[in-house]
């Protein structure tokens, strides 16, 4: 029996008819050449976030981001004029990659007036100018104004950076993020500077760590050891229903109502809660950030938790009610691991007091994260062992359904038009 | 002349500032998987009762020129943020139902 207004077809899922409701296949997380067809037919045509302008405080300032999965290297950079650019990490000369540091696999970041190659040293300005050749004059033939860094598509929205590594963009970053997403446009992101970065290698499929973050169905059960036995056994008879799913084109979110921690007895809470006025769901005692934008809260939820934007193909943006948010990010490295990047932001902390409840808040996320990876890798092994291989979702679980549902939609799309030419 | 590494008023503290004055989460995070359930109890039941204190003391300055006995103290309340996980919650210093899971904090906040 769910506790909660359904849409009129009588459950999200249905009103959503293009999805089905038929058990769902998991092949396309357990499966090399699914993976192979996933790199063009995905991380070559969508736009992908690859961080934030705040990375990027002045001329000059740079950060790499490798994309193993399209096998590309993108260096990011504010330019002379202040603009953000983006180019392949690609020497002209003979190939070398152009920005790194110890190890040539890893990211990096820092600032610089040009960039210089290891290799011989040919020397490219902010804009991606060639502007300096060692022994320019051994060479034949050759105009500096025809060797420029090969730039990457490159767009900004609400001071999140966007790539798309394709040749030209099918939409521009405005079309391909939708109503649905730029509806959050306002949000005052750029106060919340105070940022937590994490980083994991987690040994699934990236798509099934998107799953594990887009449904809460296994919140009361997977963590129920995470919180006072008075509280788990509370959550885990009234289970877990969300007020609202949306979707839109390739992306979906889901919004959830609040528990106002404090009100609950003091045995469902931890004792450092009390005292941190902080826990999972972050500081009790939030900033005062004015007005919202309509595309938050979407379903009007009172008391509201959280909203959950999950872009296509693989980042994520989760607001909370108490005035922070979180980003996550999926990289794929191979058919069964991929990087895992999770950020939190805050509105910076005024005194010693805020940062500990954002300490708190950071801490108790990384517990959670600990188990969620753990079990990933659980799940992964016992899918390629191809024993079961469809899974009935609940209409809980409807994000799971569209996610695997729309990767399968890219790839076939991928697939006609490339047979056919 | 005293080297004591903590403000006056956390003298009885002292003995945890050597272990637990720890400037980053990796450090920290490193220390309690290293630590027994028995050290961590220690530490949570000697500092828990005067965390309130502590904070209160950190913010009689500001957050960005906290003076260095003020700052180890900051540290020392983030140590017993990370112990509370152990001591409060799995009774066990990982994260149960963790198994090998790593995530690592590449950046943060400083302090
Ligand atoms: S490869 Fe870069 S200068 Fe030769």
């Amino acid at each position: 029996m769910s506790r909660l207004p359904k849409p009129p077809e009588g459950s999200w899922t249905e009103h959503y008819p293009e999805l089905g409701t038929a058990p769902v296949s998991y092949e396309d997380s357990i499966s090399p050449e699914f993976y192979e067809l996933e790199r063009e037919a995905i991380f070559r045509r969508a736009w992908l976030n690859v961080g934030r302008v705040e990375q990027l405080p002045r001329k000059g300032s740079y950060f790499t981001k490798e994309v193993r999965v399209a096998r590309t290297s993108v260096v990011v950079v504010r330019d002379g004029g202040g603009g953000v650019r983006a180019f392949f990490n690609v020497c002209r000369h003979r190939g070398n990659k152009l920005v790194w540091d110890e190890f040539p696999g890893e990211e990096t970041s820092g600032f610089c007036r040009q960039f210089t190659c290891k290799y011989h040293g040919w020397r490219y300005g902010l804009d991606g100018a060639l502007n300096f050749v060692q022994q320019e004059g051994e060479f034949f033939d050759l105009d500096k104004e025809d060797f420029g860094l090969v730039p990457v598509h490159c767009e900004v929205w609400a001071g999140f950076i966007f790539v798309n590594l394709a040749r030209e963009p099918e939409q521009s970053l405005h079309d391909f993020l939708g109503p649905m997403v730029t509806a959050l446009d306002g949000y005052p992101f750029d106060k919340m500077t105070e940022r937590f970065y994490y980083r994991a290698e987690v040994g699934a499929n990236w798509k099934l760590y998107m799953d594990a973050f887009q449904e809460f169905y296994h919140a009361p059960v997977l963590h129920a050891k995470q919180t006072p036995a008075k509280f788990s056994t509370a959550a885990q008879q009234s289970g877990f229903e969300a007020p609202h799913y949306q979707l839109d084109g390739p992306h979906r979110l889901v919004s959830t109502s609040g528990i106002v921690a404090w009100e609950l007895a003091s045995d469902m809470r931890k004792p450092m809660e009390d005292i941190t006025r902080s826990g999972l769901f972050g500081p009790w005692d939030g900033p005062e950030l004015g007005e919202m934008p309509p595309g938050l809260n979407p379903a009007g939820c009172d008391p509201w938790g959280l909203d959950s934007f999950q872009l296509w193909p693989n980042f994520v943006i989760l607001i909370w009610s108490g005035g922070w948010y979180l980003t996550y990010q999926y990289w794929p490295t191979s058919y069964n691991t991929h990087t895992f990047e999770g950020n939190l932001y805050f509105v910076p902390a005024r005194n010693a007091r805020e940062r500990v409840a954002h300490e708190m808040a950071a801490v108790t996320f990384k517990e959670y994260g600990l188990q969620d990876g753990n079990t990933l890798e659980a799940t992964q092994m016992s899918l390629e062992s191809r024993a079961v291989t469809h899974f009935p979702l609940n209409d809980q679980e409807i994000l799971c359904r569209h996610l695997h549902k729309v990767a399968a939609d890219w790839v076939e799309d991928y697939k006609k038009n490339h047979t056919e030419v | 002349m005293t080297d004591r590494l903590l403000p006056a008023g956390f003298a009885e503290l002292e003995p945890f500032a050597g272990t637990w004055c720890l400037a980053t989460e990796t450090e920290r995070y490193a220390r309690r998987m290293a630590s027994s359930m028995e050290e961590m109890r220690t530490f949570y039941d000697a500092f828990f009762p005067r965390l309130e204190e502590a904070v209160a003391h950190c913010d009689t300055f500001p957050l960005d020129a906290l003076p260095e006995d003020a700052r180890r103290l900051l540290q020392l309340v983030y140590s017993l943020v990370m112990v509370s996980m152990s001591i409060e919650i799995f009774h066990q210093p990982k994260a149960v139902d963790a198994a090998d899971a790593e995530i690592e904090r590449v950046r943060e906040p400083v302090p």
